[in-house]
């Protein structure tokens, strides 16, 4: 395994389309629910926690070697609104399309043929990692970092917030993205005894909620 | 291991790509229009449209900061019908989404291409930017900066990528000229001199067929594309 390649799928440079999607954090700046740094890490840990982990979880699983259609399937059932469950097949396309560039595998090449609409991004991300010889730990904690640093990123465009508080609510988010990437880890182990449904399913309401409304502004500057 | 890619492979994740679709049929020229922010570029596209919609089969994609305003008014002029203009949001990053990260693109005029097959041309024009920001050779085959006379006719000796690289620098508006005090013939040799034997086309888009230039300069890149297609 090469711990360089987690830098570089975990990287929020890798081309895969992440850096047009707040995570959420455009509607929840517009509702007034984000409006500084310290609102800002309430949020990234709420979604750390829920969101995050039941898609980190899949992403392990998917390194695994589990069954990424089966995956899939749990993803959808994981994902209850259809605005963000197009979101996470549109950017699985576009994972899907810079994971085949950067580490072809066989894999991927079989998921892109049975999901040619895309896949649910975690589980790309997933193959990605295991093509690239990572563990499951591994892309959970690329997944878990993601969750947090993309909306963190987000906020700092659209609040003008600085950067560097972000990169320090990051840092103090640490303890917490290793406790969810172990723990979606470990789900993914029981997988083969237990099925998908050993896979975390915690979800946050209210994400759904400005999911499903921002997809309806006519005027946003994130895709997400 | 390493695997290659199958020959099949439909992305284009490469400017070697050939203009070739993975079912064998041609794929569409990739044309990009940059430049700052009230240039002209959505007044280009618009042009261009009108006067190459009846020979050619054409598409737009658009990446404006606040995302519908240039596809509307792509729409409320009825240069194209609407299944023809898809407009991309780019994260308040205009810039990444031609550049570093060309994914939402690269789905846009692939989707394009898919549900409005066969297609010939589909201009792509970025969300209005500095003038470093150029297109991504993964994504587009040629691209065209747009400036203006009305921003200072000192841009063309500031230089910076898109003004010194571009495969065609249009200066529009100088039928504003006159009246902002810019000196078009300074503008014309420091264009020159940053550029080298590469074109530039000064256009008012207020005056009748003020796009012709630009249009003519699209068809020759079109008609070499098909020819290359050919072969
Ligand atoms: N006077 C004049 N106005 C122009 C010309 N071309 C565009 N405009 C106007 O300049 C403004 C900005 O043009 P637009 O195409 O939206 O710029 P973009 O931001 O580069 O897409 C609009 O009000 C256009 O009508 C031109 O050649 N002459
Ligand atoms: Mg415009």
């Amino acid at each position: 395994m090469s711990r360089a390649a987690l830098l570089l799928l975990a990287d929020g440079r890798f081309p895969a389309g992440g850096h047009a999607h707040s995570g959420g954090v455009e509607a929840a700046v517009a509702h007034g629910a984000v409006h500084d740094t310290e609102s800002l890490e309430a949020f990234c840990l709420g979604r750390l926690h829920t969101t995050g982990l039941t898609m980190a979880g899949l992403a392990a699983a998917a390194a695994a070697g589990h069954d990424p259609l089966l995956l899939d399937d749990a993803a959808d059932a994981r994902t209850p609104v259809p605005a963000l469950r197009a979101v996470a097949r549109r950017l699985g396309r576009q994972m899907m399309r810079a994971a085949r560039a950067t580490f072809p595998s066989e894999d991927l090449e079989l998921l892109a043929a049975e999901r040619p609409r895309g896949a649910h991004q975690p589980l790309v991300l997933g193959l990605a990692a295991r093509a690239a010889g990572l563990t499951a730990l591994d892309a959970a904690y690329a997944t878990a970092y993601e969750n947090v640093s993309g909306p963190a990123t987000a906020a700092v465009r659209l609040l003008s917030l600085d950067p560097l508080d972000a990169s320090g609510l990051l840092a103090r988010l640490s303890p917490d993205m290793d406790a969810v990437a172990t723990a979606a880890a470990r789900a993914a182990d029981r997988v083969t005894t237990e099925g998908v449904d050993a896979l975390p399913s915690a979800s946050s309401p209210l994400l759904d909620i400005i999911g499903e409304q921002h997809a309806a502004w006519t005027v946003r500057l994130f895709a997400s | 291991m390493h695997l290659d890619p199958p020959a099949t492979m439909p992305q284009r994740h490469t400017h070697s790509a050939g203009p070739l679709r993975a079912d064998g049929s041609r794929r569409a020229l990739r044309v990009g229009l940059g430049g700052p922010v009230g240039s002209g570029k959505t007044a280009s596209v618009a042009a261009l449209c009108r006067t190459l919609r009846d020979r050619w089969s054409i598409a737009v994609v658009t990446n404006d900061i606040y995302t519908r305003e240039d596809a509307e008014y792509l729409l409320r002029e009825a240069v194209l019908p609407p299944e023809r203009i898809t407009a991309v949001e780019t994260g308040a990053c205009p810039h990444t989404a031609i550049r570093d990260d060309i994914s939402a693109n690269l789905e846009a005029v692939e989707h394009l291409e898919e549900t409005l097959h066969p297609l010939d041309l589909v201009l792509i024009e970025s969300g209005g930017d500095n003038l470093t920001a150029t297109f991504s050779k993964g994504l587009v085959d040629v691209q065209i900066f747009v400036i203006d006379v009305s921003s200072g006719d000192d841009i063309p000796r500031k230089g910076g990528p898109g003004i010194t690289t571009a495969d065609l620098l249009v200066v529009n508006k100088t039928d504003l000229a006159p009246h902002v005090g810019a000196d078009l013939a300074a503008m014309a040799v420091d264009a020159e001199r940053q550029r080298g034997d590469l074109p530039v086309v000064f256009t008012s888009l207020t005056s009748d067929d003020g796009i012709r230039e630009v249009a003519d300069w699209v068809t020759a890149h079109l008609s070499e594309w098909r020819v290359k297609a050919a072969v």
